[in-house]
């Protein structure tokens, strides 16, 4: 826990210490406000709530999540820094989750900066404001799932730019895989039990039903799972490609 | 007795390489023992499994009596390692990464403050203490790599190539670091310069293509091949390697 806690502020701080963090909060906090008021019509839909505005975090974070989660491995490992790091008297665990802490709290920070849509919502009219909660649980949830896949992906790597690729690739593919698009296409010929799977396997559904307001615990076990999968995974790959 | 340091036939291969072949030695406290050997014999890769980083494809190394194999946290703990170029995290400052690891290393409160203060002076980084790490030359960033091994006192130090593309002035300032901590601690530097053997080394270990091809001080090592000179000792053993 100490070590934990000691790596995630390290880790932390290191987004501050370049203007990653104020890039990367002006960029999101831009983009989902032009997302929402020019693609999403929430003037013209005239209905107090924040559908609009969430119904994008999953595009918006394709592109932006990967750019918090590349350096968290790979920049250790061209830095030198990992041979530093992981000789000091700290376990894999406490390593690997103390730097996805780190991101996940940092993209926590941006998410919590949209603060400004829910007021407005609130002024404009009576929106639900449980839905609204909801909303914002799938979307840090989902950030958290990217994260993971991104950290477990920059653990393979010495070059960030190719995490932020793999990372943005692995992503769509899991974010589309539950997507009406993909499941139409597959339905057509592929027995059900199989388009039954690569439903399960979307994030776009999960994330979309808690959204709605509907707190099902197999959604949330469903991010926390990836999650988990994905950082037990990055365990294993620093482990084995340490010197690599 | 428990030695400070007994490595037991360390073996790493890498693909059908073998980096490091059957390496077993051991040292005590108040040796200086230097890792002798050109690029590439294995001085790294034997270092690396000793604190814990690599694992060995065969054999193991106890320190203070704790197997790397068993206990790699325990290891971790009780020795000061410098891995080769000194690698900090280049947007921190010397006093904010030395307040990490001394933070990992367990320290707290005013004893962190005064451990961080204490190796600081030692390392004599004090003057640039306060700058992010990568505006400093390579000499300072040396020491801060230097200063991060000594935090916790460690009685087993494991240096590698600690003095490796610094100025004389500097290589002088590292040496007598060395020297002055060497009556309480078991210290391994890795180099590749004979100069440093003689300047601060009690035992020489000269390793070629992952074995180890002669062990002794210095004046053992002269006398036992009948030449003055270790540069022409160090010539001959490697060259039959």
């Amino acid at each position: 826990m100490r070590n934990t806690w000691l790596v995630f502020r390290r880790e932390f701080a290191a987004y501050f210490a370049t203007p990653l963090a104020s890039i990367f909060i002006v960029i999101f906090l831009l983009l989902a406000g032009l997302l929402t008021f020019f693609l999403g019509g929430f003037l013209e839909r005239a209905q107090a709530d924040l559908v609009p505005f969430f119904e994008f975090h999953p595009w918006l974070y394709l592109f932006l999540v990967p750019a918090l989660s590349m350096r968290l491995w790979a920049e250790e490992r061209r830095l030198g820094t990992i041979e530093l790091f992981l000789t000091l008297p700290i376990s894999m665990i406490e390593a690997v989750a103390g730097k996805f802490l780190a991101a996940w709290a940092f993209a926590g920070t941006a998410l919590a900066l949209t603060f400004p849509f829910w007021l407005t919502v609130n002024y404009l009219g009576n929106p639900d404001n449980g839905v609204i909660v909801a909303s914002y649980v799938a979307s840090l949830l989902m950030a958290g799932a990217y994260l993971a896949i991104g950290s477990m992906i920059s653990a393979a790597t010495k070059n960030q730019v190719i995490a932020f690729v793999l990372t943005t690739a692995a992503c769509f593919v899991l974010t589309l895989a539950g997507s009406t698009f993909v499941l139409d296409f597959l339905s057509a010929w592929a027995p059900t039990t199989v388009v039954e799977i690569v439903a399960s396997l979307g994030f776009l559904p999960h994330f979309q039903s808690i959204q709605r307001g509907v707190i099902d615990l197999r959604d949330i076990v469903f991010f926390v799972s990836v999650i988990m999968i994905a950082l037990t995974a990055n365990a294993v790959i620093v482990d084995w490609r340490k010197a690599m | 007795m428990t030695h400070a340091l007994h490595i037991e036939g360390l073996t790493r291969h890498f693909g059908s390489r073998i980096a490091v072949d059957t390496v077993t030695f051991t040292a005590d406290t108040g040796e200086v023992l230097g890792f002798l050997g050109p690029n590439g014999a294995g001085k790294s890769t034997t270092m690396k499994m000793i604190v814990g980083f690599l694992a060995p494809t065969r054999g193991t190394a106890r320190v203070l009596g704790r197997d790397v194999l068993q206990d790699p946290l325990g290891v971790k703990a009780a020795v000061g390692y410098l891995p080769e170029g000194a690698p900090a995290y280049p947007d921190m400052t010397p006093k904010a990464f030395l307040d990490f690891i001394a933070g990992i290393r367990g320290y707290d409160g005013a004893d962190r403050r005064k451990r961080v203060g204490h190796v600081i002076e030692l390392t004599r980084i004090e003057e640039v203490a306060a700058q992010p790490v990568e505006t400093l030359s390579k000499g300072y960033k040396r020491r801060v790599g230097l200063a991060q091994s000594l935090l916790h006192d460690p009685q087993v130090l494991i240096l590698d190539e600690p003095t490796d593309g610094l100025d004389p002035n500097q290589k002088q300032v590292v040496r007598e670091l060395i020297r002055t901590m060497a009556r309480d601690k078991c210290i391994v530097i890795s180099t590749h310069v004979l100069e440093e053997v003689d300047a601060v080394c009690t035992r020489a270990l000269i390793i070629a293509r992952g074995r180890i091809k002669a062990d002794g001080s210095p004046d053992t090592l002269r006398s036992q091949w009948g030449s003055d000179n270790l540069d022409e000792v160090f010539g001959r053993i490697t060259r039959n390697a």
